[in-house]
């Protein structure tokens, strides 16, 4: 009976004769087997379960190893310490060793290293050619996937120092910038450990667009910052020194944090003739930030024109006023005007204040006063007036120059108060016989304080010293000691 | 080239006296002279940096904190000390060899005392490496810039006020996030470094020598990326607390201060010079606090009261001023209990102090 099964049971029956029963079991059998069945499928499923479960732990694995490395990458923006950084993520992650070769475009080639704890960089000590595919990977053409070598074909520079051989397989995979390559990765693994399977090279590829993302922005980087290192170098306030026996200093803190320029600036021009009268100069222009930097770049570059009329300040500043009226933004600035020259121990000062708030003296006695110039800002009106001040120092008195953002500098352990001229000026009286530097640094510290962690306008303070008899500069010193640099 | 006011000292010792007079004189060029003469006598450049102009100012700090000197008059003494070094710095016989990496030293934004730091970043040069010396007031943007542009082996921080160390913490995970390691030194990360190593820095040096020796067996390397350091593990209540408190200060120093002229009326009757400088001390006792709570650490803020209790006094404040202040500022928090239970053991230490607090006035 095709397709059924019977169970044949004997049986005794009461009058000792054997009954045969027979029963049809088909159901029950074919049961038993789909039960089998289904045993064995959950068995296939469940290691297929733990196959999945392990491909999950590994691409779990690889996508935070990926997002460390787009971490850690994404704020180094020094090309070298980037290079180091890729090659040590490679080392511990990808491989036993790592070397990055950075594209630089010329004949020069560095290179950064890393195998187990040792990490370092240095300059590939021979032509990226002696590597197969090592220079299409660097020139980014032909694109293309990774490349596998024989290690034993690898110069010495292409292997790091602390890689304990011997080495199977080595990839080298480009690390593609933005149009053009950053640069390559060579991977080296141990011989005595599997080689690279198709799904670590996939890894690799996606960690080389970040690395070489990475490199590419810290390159993009590094040229911008040259470009405005070089533009901003003219714009940065001097270091002051001494000019001919009279002590200089100054101090800058830009309003915004960011920024190392503003609005205020300050120079000192020491005179062409020996003998000759020193002009320091510290003014505010209207603005903040870059845009009133560029503004104070043009008033120092005019005043410095006028320095041979810095006998008569207010020419200079008439000048000025017209150069600014005639100048295509409407931009005006406040400043003073210090003419200083040493006569036997004593500094003698010329002041001129356009504007801007009166400088304070510092009398040997501790006692402060302002000096009595005022005049009109520059850069609004045709005509200006000004009236100029004459000063004398003698050994350790000092005569301070600011902005107002000392003086309107907004905070105080109490909140909200202005610094306020009275408690510059009650700073000031500790300073007496103080050295101009310590001078400059005292003023600024108070105010920093004062405004705390607030906001506040650029702060421009410039101390014009005459030496304290102990310190000894009774002798002029020499011309070429003194000035901007 | 011994100067005529500097004058031969025989021995280290005698010579940090001297320059001490000059400091307290304010004499630079007998200062200079000092120096200059012990570099001749063929004291080592590092020992005269560091066992002489270093050693004196400490003392200058010594003083400053014992209420011996004001503000103005160390400002004044340590402009000298960094003329000193300078000179010092030029003279021939303190050539820097070259050779070594790369190395930035900075201060803490907000800290003023640049001295130790530029005394680092001489002794350093000294022992060759290539120093960039940021100075102090550098803000982080700027410093991590630098950073960028130069990629230094490592960046030296000094702070030596423990009221930075937020701004520190702030500054150690900027530089290491641009990839380079930090080694902190200075007072405020604690005479055992336990502030540096709360904050994550990778290297920690009690002093210059001991930094310069701790780099020449080569950078600390960078943390691995992903690291956090302990003082993420804080609970985040002190954070919170923290970022609180700050804002707070000039209204719980405005009420603190109220409460001390209702119970000290003296405090008026010396003006307002008086009285600012009373307001100042609330608000630097508010900062401790503030720093106590961001770092989870008593000892921060019983160490300032106590401080602060021993300079009043000298000032002659009445007795009982600080721990009262430390009263009125403790009923004005409100739902602050870690900067509460900060007041109340710092209280608790003032009372416990054999000493007496100082004179009534």
């Amino acid at each position: 009976m095709a397709g059924r099964s019977f169970e044949a049971r004997p049986a005794r029956t009461g009058d000792g004769r054997i009954l045969w029963w027979l029963s049809d079991d088909t159901a029950r059998r074919r049961a038993v087997e789909a039960l089998e069945r289904a045993e064995a499928e959950l068995e296939r499923s469940e290691t297929a379960l733990e196959r999945a479960r392990a491909d999950l732990g590994d691409q779990r694995e690889r996508t935070a190893f990926l997002a460390r490395t787009s971490e850690a990458l994404a704020t180094v923006l020094n090309a070298e310490r980037c290079t180091e950084l890729i090659a040590r993520l490679a080392a511990d992650h990808l491989a036993d060793g790592a070397v990055v070769i950075a594209a630089t475009g010329g004949r020069d080639h560095r290179v950064a290293h890393a195998a187990g704890r040792d990490a370092g960089h240095g300059r590939a000590d021979g032509d990226p050619r002696q590597v197969p595919g090592l220079s299409e990977a660097l020139s980014g053409f032909p694109p293309g996937p990774s490349r596998r070598v024989d290690s034993a074909a690898l110069p010495c520079w292409a292997v790091p120092p602390g890689f304990a051989g011997p080495a199977g397989e080595a990839l080298i995979t480009p690390l593609p910038g933005h149009g053009l390559c950053s640069g390559a990765l060579i991977l080296l693994r141990s011989a005595d450990r599997a080689p690279l399977t198709e799904d670590d090279e996939v890894l690799v590829r996606l960690f080389a667009a970040r690395a070489g993302a990475a490199l590419a922005a810290a390159r993009a980087y590094a040229e911008q910052a040259a470009v405005s290192a070089t533009l901003m170098r003219e714009m940065l306030p001097p270091r002051l020194r001494p000019v001919r026996g009279v002590d200089f200093a100054g101090g800058y803190r830009a309003g915004r944090r960011t920024e190392r320029v503003g609005g205020d600036f300050y120079d000192v021009h020491p005179g062409n003739a020996a003998g000759g009268e020193t002009l320091a100069v510290l003014g505010d222009v209207c603005g903040k930030g870059l845009e009133a930097a560029v503004l104070t770049g043009k008033i120092r570059t005019t005043l410095q024109a006028l320095l041979p009329m810095a006998g008569d300040h207010a020419r200079v500043l008439r000048l000025l006023n017209g150069v600014l009226l005639d100048g295509p933004d409407t931009s005006f600035a406040t400043l003073v005007l210090a003419s200083v020259v040493r006569r036997g121990r004593r500094a003698h000062l010329r002041l001129t204040s356009a504007g801007h708030p009166p400088p304070l003296v510092v009398r040997a006695d501790g006692t402060v006063q302002e000096t009595r110039t005022r005049g009109t800002l520059v850069g609004v009106l045709d005509e200006i007036e000004t009236e100029s001040a004459e000063v004398e120092l003698a050994p350790g008195e000092t005569c301070l120059l600011f902005s107002d953002g000392i003086t309107e500098a907004r905070g105080g352990p109490l909140g909200g108060a202005m610094f306020g001229v009275e408690r510059l000026a009650a700073a000031l009286r500790a300073c007496a016989g103080m050295p101009a530097e310590a001078v400059v640094e005292h003023v600024q510290m108070l105010a920093a304080q004062w405004v705390g962690e607030h906001p506040h306008d650029d702060m421009a303070v410039v101390a014009v010293t005459s030496p304290p008899l102990a310190s000894g500069a009774c002798a002029p010193q020499r011309p070429q000691d003194g000035g901007v640099p | 080239m011994s100067t005529p006011g500097g004058g031969r000292a025989a021995g280290p010792a005698a010579a940090r006296a001297v320059l001490w007079d000059a400091l307290r004189r304010g004499d630079e060029q007998a200062a200079r002279g000092i120096a200059l003469a012990a570099l001749e006598d063929g004291m080592p450049a590092e020992d005269v940096l560091l066992d002489l102009v270093a050693a004196v100012q400490r003392t200058v700090g010594a003083e400053w904190a014992a209420n011996r000197m004001t503000v103005a008059q160390e400002h004044a003494a340590t402009a000298i000390n960094d003329h000193v070094v300078s000179a010092v710095a030029a003279h021939p016989a303190a050539a820097g060899t070259a050779g070594r990496g790369r190395i930035a030293v900075a201060c803490i934004d907000g800290e003023w005392h640049a001295l130790p730091a530029r005394l680092l970043a001489e002794v350093l040069r000294l022992r060759g490496w290539h120093v960039d010396y940021l100075g102090s007031q550098v803000p982080v943007p700027h410093l991590v810039e630098h950073l960028h542009h130069t990629g230094p082996d490592a960046v030296a921080l000094s702070s030596s006020l423990p009221v930075r160390l937020p701004t520190a913490h702030l500054t150690v995970t900027a530089c290491q996030a641009a990839g380079v390691p930090v080694l902190a030194g200075g007072a405020a990360f604690g005479a055992d470094g336990r502030f540096a190593r709360l904050l994550g820095a990778d290297a920690w040096a009690p002093d210059a020598r001991t930094a310069a020796d701790l780099l020449a067996q080569g950078p600390p390397r960078p943390r691995p990326p992903g690291a956090h350091p302990p003082v993420d593990d804080l609970p985040a209540a002190a954070r919170r607390e923290y970022v609180r408190l700050v804002p707070d200060s000039p209204r719980l120093v405005r009420e603190a201060l109220d409460g001390l002229q209702e119970r000290f009326p003296a405090v008026r009757d010396h003006g307002d010079r008086r009285l600012q400088q009373t307001a100042e001390d609330l608000a630097r006792t508010v900062e401790f606090l503030a720093a106590a709570v961001y770092t989870d650490d008593g000892a921060v803020f019983t160490g300032f009261a106590e401080w602060l209790a021993d300079v009043l006094a000298a000032r002659g404040a009445p007795a009982g001023f600080v721990p009262a202040a430390l009263d009125l500022l403790g009923a004005r928090l409100t739902g602050l209990p870690r900067a509460a239970a900060l007041l109340r053991a710092a209280r608790g230490a003032l009372g416990a102090r054999r000493t007496a607090p100082g004179r009534p006035a």
